[in-house]
């Protein structure tokens, strides 16, 4: 079984609509949506819910009113600007979860005992069915942290879930960035599949992203999306990665079928059998061909 | 005034919003500062070009456990949620990339065997591109936490005049953290599933949160009623529709602004800046 993670760096530029055409023309494979703070596989792929499960990433602390005594050591001590006065004016001091990190240090310096720390439900995650295959997927509550965490979860399990059943993929959708979602995708996957756009913002942040595969030493493939709108820099982007020893696997077409394919919930290999459909599919040959060793 | 610019949705267009809303403000005589809270993607600065004046390093505190003066007791240990540091039979080990940097370890040990030492995660650019101030964060490469950089950088946008931070994308931490102090927040998203479906879970994100917000629809095509149903679910208004448009794409693959581009975009960025007054003043009342 093999882990292929599909990564972009910049935003927007088509990770989730190759992933899903991937989904389909990959025999045996197990999906996991990684890009668990605004995930949308499930758009594409309609899954229907076998698992669910609650998530929680840490605690949150809070103030009980009636044993504080008011003596701000909470506030003094909070690195992240968590422990605030109320806007109404009232004296008692309370804790905004969206700023609180959840280190626990003012529940256990408090004077009073009066700062309780309690695990909070940040989000569910779900192991579903699809036309494709299994699917892990899950979905952050707005506004809350600890994606890594959430992101490790649903991966090990969507592994599981691969490894038992004989599957020849796991096809993992990352998030945007390189923060900790991203580094809790990539780290010891088999191989990267960079989904790059040809732009000043797509080629900087396509160094940036190639750099931290690097750092993780995992091999990486490039593959172009809407690579016509400016050829120069799609053959800019190809010189600079060969340079780097990274291959570009595929240069995908612009094509309004795309966003067709997602307003129908389909994959674009399953809305069209157009060119970009062929660009999708020698994209995925050369990496079947690259995870077999045959290239 | 701090503006901030997010979606959830990546690449809808908020570093295009974000320039061409200091484009416009610069040519109308204000004040203007451009911070570039994107600090894992930092782009502003391919369309910008700014002259970078000053770069300084940032970094996260973490403990650094003196032996001699430690004695096992293992409450930094216990302290810890992050598995930051770690009390053995006969030594601390730490895991500086793992650590939050609360500092708790440092305040609660006992034999004072903890100091603090600055662990860096990466470094905030400062200048200028003509008359509009530029300060740009920008994460090092296999940092994980981007959160405390930018907070670094929203340290550094001045009080006076009008700061348009440019946000991360997503709905987790990062993307919270630019916008949580902001006084006006647009929301930018593109009349697509994707787009639309991540508009919904920023709205929900940003609903507990006391500012005025706005949505600007990117690269439409026509009239989308989905969309601004949904902005009417939320009570946010749309305040300004930039059509697709295949010159601005082209500009944008080059590194040009569609402000440079196109000469049609003054208009565009004219009534945006009207419109985020007017809802701005309406929320004081």
């Amino acid at each position: 079984m093999k882990e292929i993670v599909v990564i972009s760096g910049k935003g927007g530029t088509g990770k989730t609509s190759i992933t899903g055409a991937f989904a389909g023309l990959a025999k045996k494979c197990v999906l996991a949506d990684c890009d668990v703070d605004a995930a949308d596989l499930h758009l594409l792929l309609q899954p229907q819910v076998r698992e669910r499960y609650e998530f929680s990433g840490g605690g949150r602390a809070e103030i009980k009113a009636e044993k504080c005594l008011k003596c701000g050591l909470c506030r003094q001590l909070c690195r992240f600007d968590a422990v605030r006065r109320p806007a109404d004016g009232s004296s008692f001091l309370t804790v905004n979860s969206l700023a609180c990190e959840g280190c626990g240090l003012c529940a256990h310096i408090c004077p009073a005992g009066a700062i309780e720390f309690k695990p909070v439900v940040d989000g569910e995650w779900y192991v579903s069915d699809t036309r494709m295959g299994s699917m892990v997927h899950a979905c952050l509550y707005p506004g809350e942290g600890n994606s890594g965490k959430l992101v490790t979860l649903v991966r090990s399990r969507a592994r599981e879930i691969a490894t038992g059943n004989g599957s020849d993929y796991l096809l993992i959708d990352g998030s945007p960035g390189l923060g900790c979602p991203v580094i809790a995708s990539v780290a010891g996957s088999d191989l990267a599949v960079i989904v790059t756009e040809p732009t000043v913002s797509g080629e900087h942040d396509l160094l940036r992203i190639a750099g931290l595969t690097k750092h993780f030493r995992v091999p990486t493939v490039i593959c172009i999306n809407r690579s016509d709108i400016n050829s120069a820099a799609s053959d800019r982007i190809a010189a600079v990665a060969e340079a780097q020893g990274v291959k570009v696997i595929g240069r995908v077409r612009y094509d309004k079928a795309v966003t067709e394919a997602q307003i129908a919930g389909k994959t674009v290999n399953e809305y069209t059998d157009g060119p970009v459909a062929g660009d999708i599919l020698a994209a995925w040959q050369r990496i079947i061909n690259l995870t077999e060793g045959k290239e | 005034m701090k503006i901030a610019v997010a979606s959830g949705k990546g690449g809808t267009g908020k570093t295009t919003v974000a320039v061409n809303l200091c484009l416009f403000l610069v040519d109308a005589g204000l004040q203007v500062t451009y911070a570039d809270c994107d600090v894992e993607e930092p782009d502003g600065h391919l369309f910008l070009k700014p002259e970078i004046v000053t770069r300084r390093r940032t970094g996260i505190p973490v403990p650094h456990v003196d032996p001699e003066a430690c004695n096992l007791c293992g409450e930094c240990g216990s302290l810890c949620r992050y598995s930051a540091i770690v009390v053995l039979k006969d030594r601390v080990m730490t895991f500086p990339e793992l650590c939050h940097g609360c500092g708790g370890c440092a305040y609660i040990c006992p034999a004072r065997a903890i100091a603090e030492v600055d662990r860096p995660i990466g470094s905030i650019d400062r200048g200028n591109a003509g008359k509009l101030g530029f300060i740009s964060g920008c994460l090092d490469i296999g940092q994980a936490m981007s959160p405390p950089l930018i907070k670094e950088v929203l340290k550094e946008t001045p009080d006076d005049g009008v700061t348009i931070v440019d946000a991360p994308p997503g709905t987790s931490c990062p993307a919270m953290t630019a916008v949580g102090d902001c006084d006006y927040l647009l929301l930018v998203t593109e009349p697509t599933p994707f787009g639309r479906h991540d508009l919904e879970l920023m709205l929900k994100a940003v609903c507990s949160l006391p500012m005025p917000k706005g949505v600007v629809m990117n690269r439409v095509n026509g009239p989308d009623a989905a969309t601004e149903e949904l902005c009417d679910k939320y009570g946010v208004p749309v305040l300004a529709r930039i059509p697709e448009d295949r010159l601005v794409a082209e500009a944008y693959s080059k590194g040009l602004t569609a402000w440079e581009a196109v000469s049609g975009y003054r208009t565009v960025f004219a009534d945006l800046w009207s419109g985020i007054q007017k809802d701005a003043g309406r929320c004081g009342e």
